[in-house]
């Protein structure tokens, strides 16, 4: 092997790489965000809604999980501007990453839901706590904290996975990587250092779920 | 423009069989090395211990898509000149062997302790006793999650369109492109990729709700 590697040009462009990976970020916290709300609502309705309400969100789950992520960035890129609505490049990104965690999400908050045992929630009605009270307290916070392991790793996997909206030239570290190939030629170099940005991103993301499971699930476990 | 007719459909029906053969052997790889990784992951020695996490570390904290740049880009370096289908495909069985010698690791580990302790009471050797005693059940353990990765694998291969092979999403991309019609062209495709993998989500589902039964018995 006489290849002599020359970091210089990708160094050179850093700027250009933290502003994708700052992008990479933004879009990954608010499809988490989103995901979220989009997962706990169909839980909800998975786990008490009326028969239809769950066929239509099964059929959601399943649709979701059995075609890659790819193909739904397709879908979504090219098929809004056909149904007549226009959309940025990053607003399609953030749709697909919305709708695809979404749906892993959902099945995932389902098991926690699933485990919390009826005694519980039948305590706290007939404390006279609200509806909505019982579900915050007694149903959500604790069947969150009893997936969160599972849920923060389908949350780093959607960061990793976002690397893909590149393909519809959205502006994340991934598509600042294949424009720097294009002017350096330098492809080798480039995608080492941005496949080591992406593990650092991992590593900062599961930090980041450490540091708020400290924080929001602080208290005993008494089960 | 182009209409989109049955030979538009055809192109992108018949695309599955490139999907199909790289799922298969990216697959066939993963098995030989992620029964390395796993065996690696659980051995005596240390220094293969650690070999073995960090080699699952870096697949599993980096995009597929980075490492399908890597081998893509990177071959040539050493003097390789690999066309995109060799690429994906030797992306994706590294990728493979990460994910499942993690999932089989656990399945080893999952045979309970006194297993190990009574097979090497009863003077096996390590060969022995992981090939008579352990492997065997913890095959079954594996064989849910193992389905259920292949199913990751499949959408895995869509990744090949972006290095340029003509998989399944590649196809479906260049007929949108002459056809501009989304809707049916990624409803074909995904339709395609479902009818693929849904029956292997079922199945993975319910041999772990069997498992399960039988755990609880």
């Amino acid at each position: 092997m006489n290849y002599t590697f020359q970091f210089g040009d990708v160094f050179a462009a850093w700027p250009d790489l933290l502003q994708g990976a700052w992008l990479t970020i933004r879009l990954s916290l608010y499809a988490m965000v989103l995901g979220l709300l989009v997962a706990i609502t169909c839980a909800v309705g998975k786990t008490g809604g009326p028969r239809p309400i769950r066929w239509l969100i099964n059929a959601y789950i399943e649709v979701v999980r059995n075609t890659p992520f790819l193909v739904q960035i397709f879908f979504v890129y090219f098929g809004l501007p056909a149904a007549g609505i226009r959309v940025s490049a990053d607003t399609a990104a953030l749709i697909a990453m919305v709708v695809n965690v979404g749906a892993y999400a959902t099945e995932i908050i389902r098991a926690g839901i699933e485990s919390i045992s009826r005694g519980q929630i039948e305590a706290g009605l007939a404390l006279n706590l609200s509806k909505f009270k019982v579900f915050r307290h007694i149903v959500l916070k604790p069947a969150l904290r009893t997936v969160y392991p599972a849920l923060t790793s389908q949350f780093i996997l959607l960061m990793l996975t976002s690397a893909v909206v590149s393909a519809i030239s959205a502006d994340d570290l991934t598509s600042v990587a294949a424009n720097l190939q294009s002017t350096t030629f330098r492809s080798f170099e480039i995608y080492i250092v941005v496949t080591g940005i992406y593990l650092l991103m991992a590593m900062a993301f599961s930090f980041l779920f450490r540091v708020i499971y400290r924080i929001s699930f602080n208290y005993p476990d008494r089960r | 423009m182009r209409e989109f007719g049955i030979n538009e459909v055809w192109f992108i029906v018949a695309a599955v069989r490139w999907t199909l053969l790289l799922s298969i052997i990216a697959f066939a790889g993963g098995i030989v090395g992620g029964l390395v990784i796993a065996l690696s992951r659980t051995s005596e020695i240390k220094a293969l211990r650690v070999a073995a996490m960090a080699f699952i570390q870096v697949f599993q904290g980096t995009p597929l898509l980075m490492q399908l740049f890597l081998v893509f880009f990177g071959a040539p370096l050493l003097g390789w000149d690999l066309n995109p289908w060799v690429a994906a495909a030797i992306a994706l069985m590294l990728n493979a062997s990460a994910f499942l010698g993690e999932i089989w690791r656990g399945c080893i580990q999952a045979v309970p302790r006194g297993q190990w302790e009574a097979a090497e009471a009863l003077g096996l050797h390590y060969k022995s006793r992981m090939r008579f005693v352990v492997l065997p059940q913890a095959f079954k353990i594996a064989l849910p999650p193992t389905v259920g990765f292949l199913v990751q694998l499949i959408k895995g291969t869509s990744l090949a369109a972006i290095i340029g092979f003509v998989e399944l999403t590649r196809a479906g991309q260049i007929i949108n492109n002459a056809t501009f019609e989304p809707f049916l062209v990624f409803g074909l495709v995904a339709a395609v990729y479902f009818v693929l993998c849904w029956p292997l989500s079922l199945l993975a589902a319910r041999m772990e709700r069997r498992y399960a039964a039988a755990l609880a018995r």
